[in-house]
């Protein structure tokens, strides 16, 4: 959902995702909702998603989202794990093409620029 | 749920402690919550299940309310540290999984000259999450104070853009015509569901009054391909 937006730095291939680093982990379990999930999955950039999953050392995702991911039971535990319990609370997200740092605190992006940046 | 419990459960949502009046903190009562999120979820079935965005969250009243009413997950972003910490102490409360951004969806219209600065959504960083929710849910700063003017209609564009199914706003009555005409040429619709009072409580120095009711409409847009 997050990338970089510094003036300039509109190639899109490096802007998005951002490139999470140093950053601490915490699960908080919830229950799973298939249709909830169903309706992220049309929504997110897996590519992308499944990249920055990959780069965390979490769960492997598939690279290409499954033909039938619904009755897919093992693919629907590891994305409700993956999308709805990994809090990243504190960490970074590093463009990887202008290399601007957005911090994260307290499980908190913060993706304003300073005014130059605009 | 109920409407009065809803109502209930909300009245216990921290608000700002030290409201700013340059990004027009005014907190969404529980009152004003409650009604626009239990219509939202029972008239439209906007809420349940729903991916569910809050722009100018604030303290996550909004989201905190939709969450309450069975929505799947919700995004709040707000510009002010201090409001999003307020709403993380109230989510953890709440215990629900609502995800916070800082991020300005708005920057200055370049083609202004100073005397009439105004603001409009900034369009590059909306592209990329055009239709990433179902229902937004917001109230939006009024763009009442200087140097705020235009960003109701700049929150109202990112809301557009980023919902597939509706949006939920609330706008002063007094500018009714100009927003839905506005809507229209951004190929959407817009209903006024109800007339609601927002009462504005003595905040701020400048408030003279113990409080205001200023009038309110509480909108519900959908576009037009839907």
């Amino acid at each position: 959902m997050l990338q970089c937006h510094v003036k300039g730095c509109n190639d899109p291939s490096l802007s998005f995702p951002l490139q999470l680093k140093d950053v601490e982990l915490e699960q908080v379990e919830t229950e799973q909702n298939d249709d909830l999930l169903a309706n992220l999955l049309q929504k997110i950039d897996w590519n992308a998603l499944q990249m920055t999953a990959t780069e965390l050392g979490l769960a492997s995702l598939p690279e290409t989202i499954p033909d039938d991911p619904d009755s897919d039971e093992a693919f629907m535990i590891k994305l409700h794990e993956v999308l709805m319990e990994m809090n990243i609370t504190q960490g970074k997200m590093e463009c990887r093409g202008c290399g601007h740092v957005y911090p994260i605190k307290d499980g908190i992006p913060n993706m304003l620029l300073a005014e130059h940046e605009i | 749920m109920k409407l009065n419990a809803l109502e209930g459960y909300l009245q216990e949502v921290r608000v700002f402690d030290n409201p700013k009046v340059h990004y027009e903190q005014y907190p969404t009562s529980a009152h004003l919550a409650a009604r626009i999120v239990y219509t939202a979820a029972n008239s439209y079935d906007d809420i349940e299940d729903k991916l569910v965005a809050d722009l100018g969250c604030g303290c996550g009243m909004l989201g905190i309310a939709a969450f309450l009413m069975g929505a799947g997950h919700v995004t709040g972003l707000d510009i002010d540290a201090d409001a999003l910490g307020i709403a993380q102490a109230n989510i953890s409360k709440f215990e629900v999984p609502m995800d916070l951004v800082r991020s300005d969806i708005t920057h200055p219209n370049p083609v202004d000259q100073d005397a009439t600065a105004s603001l409009i959504a900034n369009e590059a960083l909306l592209r990329r999450l055009s239709k990433t929710v179902d229902t937004v849910v917001m109230n939006p700063p009024f763009g009442t104070k200087p140097g705020n003017k235009g960003i109701d209609m700049a929150f109202l564009r990112a809301a557009l853009t980023l919902a597939t199914t509706a949006v939920y706003s609330l706008h002063k009555s007094s500018t009714r015509d100009y927003i839905r005409a506005k809507a229209k040429s951004w190929g959407a619709t817009g209903q006024v569901l109800a007339e609601l009072r927002f009462d504005v409580p003595q905040m701020y120095k400048f408030h003279k009054k113990k409080s205001v009711d200023i009038q309110v409409d509480l909108w519900r847009f959908q576009q037009d391909s839907c």
